[in-house]
C-alpha cells in the first residue's frame, strides 16, 4: 500500500486539476444553465458521504464484535471522512438550491437524511472526542446504530413532499453530462480511497506513539 | 428462555421498588414534563389561540424531553450507589439485565404520558379522546422506540465523562424518526376527521423501528457494557 500511494496521491491530483476543464466543456443544462453545474462536485461527494458511513459502521461492527483494534482505526478514519465530505454536499446543495429552487433549505427526504446522517457523525466524532476513557466503544455503538437509522429516517421523511431530483438522474443523464460526471465520481471516490489510508496510517501511529509512551513510564 | 424473562422481572421490580420507596425520578421528571409544556404554551398559544397542529409536536417534544431526563436518572443512580458491578456481576444474561432496566424506564413513561395527555389537550385544545386507541398505540410503540435506543446509550454511558451533555448529543439524532413518525402519526389523529389509515402507516414505522432496534440493542448490550 506504502509504494503505490504516492503515485495514486499524483493521479488523483492529475483528475481533480482536469475535472474542471471537463465540467466547463460539458452542455448547459436547459432550464438551470451554469449553476447546474455544481451537480459535478455535489452528488459525488453525496456519494462518497454515504460510501464512508457505511465504511464507518461495518468498520465499527467488526470493532465491536470481534474487538479487533485495527477495525477501530479504519472506523475513525471513514467517521471524520464522512463528516468532510458531507459538509461538502452540505455547503454546494443549498448554494445550488437558492438558484434552482429559489430556497436555501427544503425539508425534502434527501435533505433531511443527509442532515440527519451527517449529525449522527458529528456526535460520533463528539463522543470519541469528549468521551473519555473507552469512548471508542461508545462511538462505534454510535455508529452501528446511525447506519441502521439510515432506512427509518429515509422511510419516514419520504413521506413528505419531494422535490429533490431521485438519483435515477445519473443513469438518464444527456451524453455529454455522462462522461464528466463519472470522471468526477470517479475522482472522488479516489480521493476518498487516498483519504482513508493516509488517516488510518495517522491513527495506527499515534497509537504505537502511545505504546511507546506507555512502555517509558513503566 | 424463563430464566431470562425471571431476571429482567426482577431487575424491573428492583428499579420500580427504589423507586416507589423515593419517588425521586418520577417526582422530577413528571414536574419537568409540565414545564416543558408550559414554556411551550407562553410561547405558542396567542390570544387565547393555540397555534394549528401545535399539540401533537408538543406532546412529543415533553415526552422526548423527559425521557432523557428519567433515563439519565435512572443509570445515575446505579453509578451513585455503585451497584452497576454488582449488577453486571450477576450469573445471569447480561441482555436480560438491559430488558429489565428498559421496562422500568417504560413503566417510568407511561406515568410521565398519563399526565401529559390530558394537560396537552387541555392547554391546546386538542380532541386527544377522539381516537384513544390509535393514540395508546402510537404512544407505546414511539416510547418503546425512544427508551430502547436510550437505555442502551445511558447505560453505555455510565462511565464516561461529561454523560450528561452526552446522552441528548447521541440519542436525539438516532431517534429522530421516532419523533417525525409519532408527531405525524399524531397530528393525522387531531385532524377534523382523523386520518386513521396514515396513523396506521406511522404506528407500523413505528413497530418496525422498535423490532430492529431492540434487537441490534440486545445484540450489542453484551459487548458494550463488557469492560
Amino acid at each position: 500500500m506504502k509504494r503505490t500511494f504516492a503515485p495514486l496521491m499524483l493521479v488523483a491530483m492529475v483528475l481533480f486539476a482536469a475535472a474542471p476543464l471537463m465540467v466547463a466543456n460539458a452542455p448547459y443544462e436547459a432550464s438551470m444553465g451554469l449553476v447546474q453545474k455544481i451537480f459535478y462536485y455535489h452528488v459525488p461527494s453525496a456519494m462518497v458521504m454515504f460510501l464512508s458511513a457505511f465504511v464507518c459502521g461495518i468498520a465499527s461492527a467488526v470493532f465491536l464484535f470481534k474487538r479487533s483494534a485495527a477495525a477501530d482505526r479504519w472506523a475513525v478514519a471513514a467517521g471524520e471522512l464522512t463528516v468532510a465530505f458531507g459538509l461538502i454536499v452540505l455547503v454546494t446543495g443549498p448554494l445550488w438550491a437558492r438558484k434552482a429552487w429559489g430556497v436555501w433549505w427544503q425539508w425534502d427526504a434527501r435533505l433531511t437524511m443527509s442532515l440527519l446522517l451527517w449529525m449522527i457523525f458529528v456526535a460520533y466524532l463528539i463522543v470519541r472526542r469528549y468521551g473519555g476513557a473507552g469512548s471508542e466503544k461508545l462511538a462505534a455503538a454510535m455508529a452501528l446504530f446511525g447506519m441502521a437509522n439510515v432506512p427509518f429516517v429515509y422511510v419516514s421523511v419520504n413521506y413528505w413532499r419531494t422535490i429533490h431530483p431521485k438519483t435515477s438522474v445519473v443513469s438518464t443523464l444527456a451524453p455529454g453530462m455522462r462522461g464528466p460526471f463519472w470522471f468526477c465520481a470517479l475522482s472522488f471516490v479516489l480521493l476518498y480511497g487516498l483519504l482513508l489510508v493516509a488517516r488510518r496510517r495517522l491513527e495506527e501511529q499515534r497509537y504505537q506513539v502511545e505504546q511507546l509512551h506507555l512502555a517509558l513510564d513503566d | 428462555m424463563r430464566q431470562f424473562f425471571r431476571v429482567a422481572w426482577i431487575v424491573m421490580r428492583k428499579d420500580l421498588t427504589v423507586e416507589v420507596r423515593s419517588r425521586e425520578i418520577l417526582y422530577t421528571t413528571v414536574f419537568f414534563a409540565v414545564s416543558c409544556v408550559l414554556v411551550f404554551a407562553f410561547a405558542l398559544v396567542r390570544e387565547g389561540r393555540p397555534m394549528d397542529d401545535a399539540a401533537a409536536g408538543i406532546l412529543w417534544i415533553a415526552i422526548a424531553f423527559a425521557g432523557t431526563l428519567g433515563l439519565g436518572r435512572t443509570f445515575e443512580r446505579e453509578r451513585h450507589t455503585e451497584t452497576l458491578r454488582a449488577l453486571m456481576l450477576a450469573p445471569s444474561d447480561r441482555p436480560a439485565i438491559y430488558v429489565g432496566k428498559l421496562l422500568g424506564v417504560l413503566a417510568l413513561l407511561a406515568i410521565v404520558e398519563a399526565v401529559l395527555v390530558p394537560l396537552v389537550a387541555l392547554l391546546f385544545d386538542a380532541p386527544f379522546a377522539r381516537s384513544p386507541l390509535w393514540l395508546v398505540a402510537l404512544l407505546a410503540a414511539g416510547t418503546t422506540g425512544f427508551a430502547s435506543v436510550g437505555t442502551l446509550f445511558a447505560a453505555m454511558l455510565v462511565r464516561a465523562r461529561s454523560r450528561d451533555v452526552l446522552l441528548p448529543v447521541l440519542l436525539y439524532p438516532i431517534t429522530i424518526p421516532v419523533i417525525i413518525a409519532g408527531v405525524r402519526g399524531t397530528a393525522a389523529l387531531l385532524q377534523t376527521t382523523p386520518d386513521e389509515p396514515m396513523a396506521r402507516f406511522w404506528a407500523a414505522l413505528l413497530v418496525f423501528f422498535d423490532v430492529v432496534f431492540v434487537t441490534l440493542s440486545l445484540w450489542t448490550f453484551e459487548p458494550l457494557m463488557t469492560e
